[in-house]
């Protein structure tokens, strides 16, 4: 009998030490942008020498020289028409999607797709745009990190698309990143959060950026998030604040036509300076081409408030999808600069009926849990505090005799991940194996889903169990499963590829995590039965080689009839429920055989020994 | 449907619980896995799940996932000395059959 000692929680299979690797989070944000790591499990944002974190989404660029990311001040009117911010509204969108003013100009690109920026270095794909942005905060966490970086996490909102997210992914290709995983905004703040807080519970996480409002909805559980409800709207943020100050402006000064860009970019951020003005004073002056204003907080109010309720709406929404109420909610978490607003705190409070969460720098929160989860997935563990994001939701394995799942990768194993098992062959002289990958919770195969099914080949004939198919099964971080089968001793390798989330939805999953708790007890009734079954076929199969081989010789007719009834009468009953009735026929089949073995081995010996003398056989 | 320690097992884990800090038992499971089928996990447990059944003992909590306790009902734990060896160990009644090493076994 072994003896066991207590391990840590999750810590049971021994796992591979690796040296440290460089990992920065990313918040790619349409306003700012933050670059954030992780040392010993604590995140922290990376600041330029005069200690600011956020790096304006701004690159200017020249005809003469390497664009320049994060300028706040304009040496000259020419850097300023030639400087792009806001681009992460293009990024894989067509032209027609963008309905609102730029100040710059924009032209449909020959193959379609993404509309080209005219700019001082020549036509630009929002995507080269975004690719400067990112090279720019990754030079920050190389220097910080003392070396090129082994991965990144790029957070997206929870609204991108599929051309949206693809577009980001290009963008860090073309930046020399390695992506680990996109992750959505409202998730890396929900990370922040539940590491810091070992927070528990439903939470809404109310995300108003510069440019993007999102709302999730979130179950935080054993440090597992998980996405209940999504909504929001990708086209509204606080630089909406800045323009609807800006057209109240034009209104008051009676303005017929719109400013052309380099002065519509001035109202703009004169009336940003007004809206942080008036966070903390009652009203503000502000002056744009000679004429002169005041705004007051009350009118602020009535230019904004609609923006602020169509985010209060969204929220319903998303409650409205997961049958809740405010009251159900653990906690608020509020995200993003325009969150700082003091209207919208309030508003959010008086939605929600109680404070929201802001214990962590809104600016900050994202790219923290970003930074977070990206020291998770590039390997970098640190013991008991091992951060369970993406996990894989059901069990994963391979179907065994008996129709019986045999689990691989255990459930709630974090991504990425790799197991190997053996497995043997059944029959004598088997040449080739079925693998049938399944997930699931359940013990038998027919409860499982079936993922894919492939063949191993070429496996040398042996007696059964003498093969040795090793089965690896490797989950990438995008949740790619990919299934190996080899056989060792010859070599023969045969695998496939399989998204394990296909197919699979919330609802479903959690149906069946119920039904392998609810059935735990038929299972091991059923687990038990299909075991007996397998074993009273080995064994009847074993007998039928064997009287095909000897029978005539070794028995007489009337043992021949005895066994041969036995086994008929164990093949039939195998074939039911009856667990201990085929165990005592199978036990019974195997002593009454035992005579028959008994004899069988005497020829084989006396076979081996014929026509030699002993002298030979001594050696 | 029960898990019982051995007073000598329940005072170890105590001990080793109290050296490590936290910690507000054990928990006790199966995997699928193994030369036998089926394989003990003993770890620390920091968490208890709302479908977890804690048998408690000499002041001691044992906690069991509902899927792995229909495998380990009846089961005691104790601790033993084997030579310079020592460890915990599992009488489980469920057991049919064991591999060599006692570190898989079948039901």
């Amino acid at each position: 009998m072994a003896l066991f000692t207590i391990s840590e929680p999750g810590q049971s299979k021994l796992r591979a030490h690796a040296p440290r690797k460089r990992a920065v989070g990313i918040d790619l944000g349409t306003t700012n942008s933050l670059v954030a790591t992780a040392r010993e499990g604590k995140a922290e944002v990376l600041r330029d020498a005069e200690g600011r974190a956020l790096v304006p989404s701004i690159v200017t660029y020249s005809a003469t020289q390497a664009p320049r990311v994060g300028l706040r001040d304009y040496a000259d009117a020419a850097d300023e028409r030639s400087s792009i911010a806001s681009v992460k509204r293009l990024m894989g969108r067509s032209r027609s999607d963008i309905n609102y003013q730029l100040p710059y100009t924009l032209e449909d690109s020959p193959n379609g797709g993404m509309p080209l920026i005219h700019t001082a270095a020549g036509k630009l794909s929002p995507v080269q745009v975004s690719a400067d942005i990112l090279r720019h905060l990754a030079k920050r966490g190389e220097e910080a990190l003392g070396g090129e970086l082994d991965g990144v996490v790029i957070t997206v909102p929870a609204y991108f698309d599929e051309a949206q997210r693809e577009a980001t992914r290009d963008a860090a290709r073309l930046a020399g990143l390695k992506v680990l995983r996109l992750l959505s905004e409202p998730t890396a703040a929900a990370v922040a959060y539940g590491l810091d807080k070992k927070l528990e519970g439903t939470v809404i996480i109310y995300d108003l950026g510069g440019g993007t409002f999102d709302v999730s909805l979130m179950q935080l559980q054993q440090g597992v998030f998980r996405v209940i409800a999504t909504g929001g709207d990708a086209a509204l943020g606080g630089d909406d604040f800045d323009r609807a100050i800006a057209n109240w402006v034009l209104e008051q000064q009676g303005a017929t036509e719109r400013p052309d860009s380099h002065d519509w970019r001035e109202l703009l951020r004169r009336a940003r300076a007004a809206k942080h003005a008036l966070t903390d004073a009652e009203e503000t002056p502000i002056e744009f081409a000679g004429w002169q204003g005041v705004l007051t907080r009350a009118t602020y109010y009535s230019l904004v408030d609609a923006l602020i309720d169509t985010t209060l709406r969204a929220c319903k929404r998303v409650l409205r999808d997961a049958r809740m109420k405010p009251e159900d909610l653990s906690d608020i978490v509020l995200v993003g600069g325009a969150t700082r607003s003091p209207r919208v705190r309030e508003k959010v409070a008086a939605f929600f009926g109680r404070e929201p969460l802001c214990s962590i720098d809104p600016d900050e929160v994202v790219a923290i849990g970003a930074a977070l989860q990206a020291d998770v997935l590039v390997g970098n563990k640190y013991g008991a505090e091992t951060l369970l994001l993406d996990v894989i939701p059901l069990s994963l394995g391979i179907e065994t005799m008996g129709g019986l799942m045999e689990k691989i990768i255990p459930r709630n194993s974090t991504i990425p991940v790799a197991r190997a098992q053996e497995f043997t062959t059944y029959k004598d002289g088997q040449t080739a194996m079925s693998l049938h990958v399944l997930q699931g919770e359940r013990e038998l195969v027919q409860d499982c889903r079936s993922l894919a099914r492939f063949e191993l080949k070429g496996i040398p004939p042996m007696v059964a169990g003498a093969a040795r198919v090793k089965v690896t099964f490797q989950v990438d971080a995008d949740g790619l499963l990919e299934v190996s089968a080899e056989e060792t001793t010859s070599g023969q390798k045969a695998s496939i590829v399989v998204k394990p989330s296909f197919g699979l939805q919330e609802d479903d999953i959690a149906e069946m995590l119920k039904q392998s708790y609810a059935k735990a007890e038929e299972d091991k009734r059923l687990r038990s039965l299909r075991e007996k079954q397998v074993e009273a076929l080995r064994h009847i199969e074993a007998l039928e080689s064997a009287l095909e081989a000897d029978g005539e010789a070794l028995l007489s007719a009337e043992e021949r009839k005895e066994l041969v009834g036995m086994m008929e009468e164990l093949r039939s009953v195998a074939a039911t429920e009856d667990a201990d009735r085929i165990e005592i026929l199978t036990n019974r089949l195997n002593e009454r055989s035992l005579d028959f073995a008994a004899r069988r081995m005497d020829a084989g010996i006396r076979q081996a020994l014929a026509g030699r003398r002993l002298d030979d056989v001594d050696q | 449907m029960a898990i019982t320690l051995t007073e000598v097992a329940a005072k170890h884990v105590a001990s080793q619980l109290a050296a490590r800090g936290k910690g507000l038992g054990i928990r006790l499971g199966v995997t699928t896995t193994g030369c036998s089928g089926m394989a003990y996990v003993l770890e620390f447990a920091d968490e208890i799940d709302e479908q977890d059944q804690v048998f408690e003992q000499h002041g001691v909590k044992v906690v069991v996932d509902p899927k792995s306790l229909v495998y380990l009902d009846g089961t005691e734990m104790d601790f033993v000395k084997q030579g310079v060896n020592e460890g915990f160990e599992f009488h489980n009644p469920n057991v049919k059959g064991e591999c060599g090493c006692g570190e898989s076994f079948s039901v």
